[in-house]
C-alpha cells in the first residue's frame, strides 16, 4: 500500500464541481508534482489534506489508515512564504513547534542548528522585511521542515520568486532534497520545474479537475546542475502537448 | 476681546496654583475613562471576532451609541452618577472607545488569510491562531484608531466637568468664562492641549515599542 493514497476523491464547493474523481498515491520517500492550470483545484486538494476542508467523496488513506484518523501528517508550505512580518525570523520559524506545545527555548534549540544548512546563519534576529526572497522562501521551507511531519506539501513554493532566483532555489532545493528524501507533494504550474524535481507527474484537467495523464520523470539527479538533456526536454513539450491539448478542449 | 498671547502666558504663570489644583482631577478622569474605553473595547472586540453572529447583532448598537448629542447625555450622566469621578469617566468611555473598537475589529479582519491556512495546517485552535495572528495582525489598525481616541479623551472629560464637576479644567473655563476672563479660558486651553498633546506622544512612544518592527529597513 502507498503511503499517500486518494481514491475517486470529489469536492464541490457551492455548485461548482472543483475535483472530480481523482485517484493518486504517493510513496515513502517520492516526490510528485501535480500538474495543471491554473484554477483547477490544485490548492483545494491541499486544503483536503490539511483538513481545511472535510471530506466529500471517495477515500484518502495516509501511512496505511484513513486520513481522519492521523492528525498532523502534513507540513504545508504556502504559495508566498507567510511569514509573519511582526515576528524576527527565529520566531517564525519555531511558531511551528509553539504551536505544537514545545517551549520556545527548546524550540529554537532546535532550529537554530538548522539555519546554516538553509543559509540562514546570522539572520535568526531579522525581521522577514529584511530577507531577499529567496531568503524568505528557504525560511518558509525551514519552518515547514522542522515540524518533521512524514510529508511535504508545497503550494506552488517558488511561483512568487524572480526568474533568476527561482532557479537558484530550486538548484538549492535539489540539492536539499536529495539529502533528506521528504516525501512531498509539490503543486506547480511550472513545466519545467516538475519535471526537474519529481519522480512522477499527475497532470490535471481545468476545472472540475480530472488526472487526464501521468508521466513518470526516470532522470538521474541531480538534474539542475547542468541545462537540461533531451529526455528532460522530450518529456517537457510532452507535458506541454498534454496542457495545451486540454485548453484547446476547453478555452 | 482676544487677549494678547503674552497675556496667556502670564495668566497660566500667575494662576499656576489654581490651574494645577485643577488639572489634576481632569488627569484622573481622562485616564480613568481611557483605561476603562481601552479595556472595554478590547474585550468586546475579542467577543465580536469570537462571535461574527454577535458582531451583526450589536454593532448597530455601537453605531447608535455614536451619535447621541453629547450635550445632551452628559447633563443626564451627571444626574445619574453624581458631581464625583464617576460620569466623568462614563463619558470619556463613551467618546473613545468606538476608534478602538472599529479599528479592533477590521484589524482581526485584515489577517493574512494564507498566515492563517499555514496556522491551521500546523494543527493551531481557534484561539491559537487569534493569538499569534490575528492580534498581532491588528496591532497597526488598533495604534490608528488609539490615536483618534486619545485626541478625544481630555476634550471629553473636561466638556463632562463643563457640565457638572467640582473641580477640573472644565470647571476653570466655566468660572473665567462667567467672570468674562478670556485670558484664563484661554489658559486653561492651553493646558488642556498640552495633555492632550503629552498623551499623544505617549501612544506614539507606545507605538514605537509595539510596532517595532516596521520600523526595519524594508517597511517603508
Amino acid at each position: 500500500m502507498s503511503f499517500l493514497e486518494m481514491e475517486n476523491v470529489s469536492v464541490t464547493l457551492g455548485d461548482t464541481a472543483v475535483l472530480e474523481k481523482i485517484s493518486m498515491r504517493v510513496e515513502e520517500g517520492e516526490f510528485v508534482s501535480i500538474l495543471g492550470p491554473s484554477g483547477a483545484g490544485k490548492s483545494t486538494l491541499f486544503r483536503l489534506l490539511t483538513g481545511g476542508l472535510p471530506l466529500q467523496g471517495g477515500r484518502i488513506s495516509f501511512g496505511g489508515e484513513p486520513l481522519a484518523a492521523r492528525k498532523n501528517g502534513f507540513a504545508f508550505m504556502p504559495q508566498r512564504d507567510a511569514l509573519m512580518p511582526w515576528r524576527r525570523i527565529i520566531d517564525n520559524l519555531t511558531l511551528g513547534l509553539e504551536v505544537q506545545g514545545t517551549r520556545r527555548r527548546e524550540a529554537r534549540a532546535k532550529v537554530m542548528p538548522l539555519l546554516a544548512d538553509f543559509g540562514l546563519e546570522g539572520f535568526a534576529d531579522h525581521y522577514p522585511a529584511q530577507l531577499s526572497g529567496g531568503m524568505r522562501q528557504r525560511a518558509a521551507l525551514l519552518r515547514t521542515v522542522v515540524l518533521g511531519r512524514p510529508m511535504q506539501l508545497l503550494d506552488e513554493p517558488f511561483g512568487a520568486l524572480d526568474a533568476l532566483t527561482r532557479i537558484q532555489m530550486q538548484r538549492w532545493f535539489e540539492a536539499r532534497w536529495q539529502k533528506a528524501r521528504w516525501t512531498s507533494l509539490l503543486v506547480t504550474h511550472d513545466i519545467r520545474e516538475a519535471v526537474a524535481l519529481s519522480d512522477r507527474i499527475y497532470v490535471l484537467s481545468p476545472r472540475p479537475a480530472r488526472v487526464i495523464a501521468e508521466f513518470a520523470v526516470p532522470i538521474p539527479r541531480p538534474r539542475l546542475v547542468e541545462a537540461p538533456g533531451a529526455q528532460a526536454h522530450a518529456i517537457e513539450s510532452e507535458l506541454l502537448e498534454t496542457l495545451l491539448q486540454q485548453t484547446r478542449e476547453h478555452p | 476681546m482676544l487677549p494678547a498671547p503674552s497675556r496667556v502666558v502670564d495668566q497660566i504663570v500667575q494662576n499656576r496654583a489654581l490651574l494645577w489644583a485643577n488639572t489634576i482631577p481632569t488627569v484622573k478622569a481622562t485616564c480613568a475613562g481611557f483605561a476603562l474605553s481601552l479595556s472595554v473595547s478590547f474585550g468586546l472586540s475579542v467577543a465580536l471576532d469570537f462571535m461574527p453572529r454577535l458582531r451583526r447583532a450589536l454593532f448597530p448598537i455601537f453605531v447608535v451609541s455614536q451619535t447621541l448629542p453629547l450635550v445632551a447625555i452628559a447633563p443626564l450622566v451627571v444626574l445619574w452618577f453624581g458631581f464625583d469621578l464617576t460620569p466623568k469617566i462614563l463619558i470619556v468611555a463613551l467618546v473613545t472607545f468606538f476608534p478602538m473598537l472599529v479599528a479592533l475589529v477590521d484589524g482581526y479582519e485584515a489577517t493574512d488569510r494564507e498566515i492563517e491556512d499555514l496556522m491551521r495546517s500546523m494543527g493551531a485552535s481557534r484561539l491559537q491562531v487569534f493569538r499569534s495572528a490575528r492580534l498581532p495582525s491588528a496591532m497597526p489598525y488598533f495604534f490608528a484608531g488609539l490615536r483618534i481616541s486619545i485626541t478625544y479623551a481630555v476634550v471629553a472629560a473636561i466638556f463632562a466637568e463643563y457640565v457638572g464637576a467640582r473641580a477640573g479644567l472644565g470647571i476653570v473655563i466655566l468660572n473665567a468664562k462667567n467672570s468674562f476672563r478670556p485670558d484664563l479660558v484661554l489658559a486653561a486651553v492651553v493646558i488642556s492641549s498640552l495633555l492632550t498633546l503629552c498623551l499623544f506622544g505617549c501612544t506614539a512612544l507606545l507605538q514605537r515599542v509595539v510596532l517595532g518592527w516596521r520600523d526595519v529597513e524594508g517597511h517603508r
